[in-house]
């Protein structure tokens, strides 16, 4: 390369030191997955990314900040709560829902549109460890989303509490809100990514993980009248909003109905392994 | 470097389950350096590098890439290797450099050295300025060279190169090639360099090896193939038969072609003979030039791919 200044000026010598060799360390497989896990999930939240890549994901972050905000500023003035943790992600549920179908395909279908999934899989990392990074990134995610207003809720709501076992009991409920969050996060995500790893469009992605819910909402409605006991019991677990509503009040609003909660747990979980195993069977042949 | 073996194959064969054979019965040795892996689309040289790469099971024989099995460690393998993919594989809202930063921590390298090695894997081709920009907007020139940068970025001993000039102008080809060639020597990495095009790798090539229907046709060093074909081209504006009645008595072979002869080349001494010849006779002497064979007639171009030594080494 050449030396601009002739190699004696007052800006100093650049010197072409050619190519070299890395010795340092190589971290392998593991490390690979850890981080495809957080630049996808800083990608979810648009960090390291362009503007107009905030603006959705903050938006929604915003807003159930907002709500959470509120509900603990209303408590403190009339000094007993008035929504319960475990409410806020049910209030939410239609955010959840988009932003889940907005994150999902970000993560899973832009990649699948740039054909970007054979550097990938030319590197240390597995076809399964790739789709379970996503899967990771995008639960945590929707959980943060939850997650973080709750403990704006929990903090802004430990300062009206007058004894030290009052907030034990809050935190307790804090927990429970945080389990709710959880679950609603892996189920929600699960569909989503899912379905975003067979579309290559986000927009259409998007509109499909929408259209699972919406979709599916009337027909659980429709069941929920039937004079059927069985039928009636079992109606909400077609609808992956209503199941982890289902779920939710078994679990943490007692009293509770032992009959059909293990149920709802069963079907939670196998709805769950079903996703996580299609998409490990589509990244088995994807990009080949 | 000679006789360490980068890549080996034996009887290698790759049946796809809809019957299609992409490879049969491949057995072939290469050694460190630049190797062409030349064939027609479809010869099968895709499969063979994903195969290289544990990407893909062979159906029958053994694989060897840096004396590592890449069907049992795959992961070894692609920690060592960089692949350079055929067809658009870029994110077009990421700038090169963020990406090459993210593709160099897939493959093991911690996060300061990953941005480093980005930045230097950019430097050497040639988008140093460039790479704060997003990808999207860059020619097929330049995304061609972000794909090699990212092949690049954790040093591997072995690069795969499918296709790497596709898409570029004459221009463009030339600079890819060059840059290929600079990686090949200077920087002592082995690359594989897969094309269509003969004519394009012969010119930057250690060795070659010529598949096709995904049978070997032919694997040699480039310089083997040569070195005996090498003739010289005399040109004489008269007294043509004078000469080839002379060089005859001189010992060299002579073939008289068009207006020209050409002339078998032995050794060093061979000029020398000849310019002896042509002084003593008093020609009026138009030419006098080496010609080396290409590579394509050696590998019988123009004839439909007829097999040819099947099975070297």
């Amino acid at each position: 390369m050449a030396e601009p200044n002739g190699g004696q000026g007052p800006g100093g010598v650049i010197h072409d030191i050619g190519y070299q060799r890395y010795e340092g360390a190589r971290l392998g497989r593991w490390y690979a997955v850890r981080s495809l896990y957080t630049h996808a999930l800083r990608t979810a939240f648009g960090l390291g990314r362009s503007g107009k890549a905030k603006v959705f994901p903050w938006l929604v972050v915003g807003i159930v900040t907002l709500v959470a905000a509120v509900v603990t500023a209303v408590r403190s003035q009339l000094g007993e709560p008035v929504m319960a943790y475990t409410d806020l992600p049910e209030a939410m549920v239609v955010l959840v829902i988009i932003f889940c179908a907005v994150v999902g395909p970000e993560l899973v279908s832009r990649d699948l549109r740039s054909g970007v999934l054979p550097l990938y899989f030319s590197r240390p990392l597995h076809r399964g460890d790739y789709a379970m990074a996503k899967l990771a990134a995008t639960i945590t995610a929707t959980f943060l989303l939850l997650a973080g207003p709750m403990l704006l809720m929990f903090v802004g709501g430990a300062f009206t509490l007058d004894s030290l076992s009052d907030v034990w009991k809050e935190f307790g409920d804090f927990g429970q809100g945080l389990a709710y969050a959880a679950l609603m996060a892996i189920v929600f995500s699960s569909i989503a990514v899912l379905v975003a790893s067979l579309a290559s469009r986000r927009a259409i992605a998007a509109a499909v993980v929408v259209a699972v819910f919406l979709v599916t909402a009337p027909v659980a409605a429709v069941l929920s009248f039937s004079s059927n006991e069985t039928v009636n019991r079992l109606a909400g677990i077609v609808n992956p909003a209503s199941l982890v509503g289902l779920l939710g009040h078994w679990l943490f609003d007692p009293p509770r109905d032992n009959t059909w909660g293990p149920v709802y747990a069963a079907v939670a979980a196998g709805l769950v392994a079903l996703c996580a195993g299609l998409l490990l069977l589509r990244y088995r042949k994807v990009a080949q | 470097m000679a006789g360490v073996t980068l890549i080996a194959t034996q009887s290698l064969t790759k049946r796809y389950p809809n019957g299609v054979m992409a490879l049969a019965d491949l057995t072939v040795d290469v050694e460190p350096g630049i190797v062409g892996l030349v064939g027609a689309n479809g010869a099968g040289k895709s499969t063979l590098i994903k195969i290289l790469l544990g990407l893909l099971p062979p159906t029958a024989g053994q694989t060897r890439v840096l004396d590592l099995d890449p069907a049992r460690d795959a992961e070894q393998v692609r920690a060592r290797v960089g692949y350079m993919p055929e067809h658009d594989c870029l994110p077009p809202d990421l700038t090169a450099s963020e990406f090459v930063t993210h593709m160099g921590r897939m493959s093991g390298l911690p996060r300061t050295s990953a941005r480093e090695r980005a930045s230097e894997a950019l430097r050497h081709v040639g988008l140093y300025e460039e790479r704060y920009r997003q990808i999207g907007g860059y020619s097929t020139g330049m995304k061609q060279r972000v794909k090699l940068a990212q092949a690049l970025v954790h040093d591997p001993d072995l690069l795969l190169l499918d296709e790497p000039t596709n898409g570029l102008d004459p221009a463009g080809r030339e600079a890819m090639l060059t840059l290929i060639h600079r990686i090949g020597t200077e920087f002592g990495i082995s690359v594989v360099v897969c094309s269509h095009l003969l004519g394009e790798v012969e010119r930057i090539c250690d060795s070659l090896v010529a598949i096709d229907g995904g049978r070997l046709l032919r694997s040699a060093n480039i310089s083997a193939m040569t070195a005996t074909r090498d003739v010289l081209l005399v040109e004489v504006s008269e007294g043509t038969e004078e000469l080839v009645a002379r060089l005859g008595q001189l010992g060299l072979t002579v073939q008289p072609v068009g207006h020209a002869l050409q002339v078998q080349l032995v050794n060093d001494d061979t000029y020398d003979v000849i310019i002896g010849a042509v002084a003593d006779l008093d020609l009026p002497l138009h030419r006098l030039d080496q010609r080396r064979h290409r590579v394509a007639e050696l590998f019988g171009r123009g004839d439909p791919l007829v097999p040819q030594e099947v099975g070297h080494g």
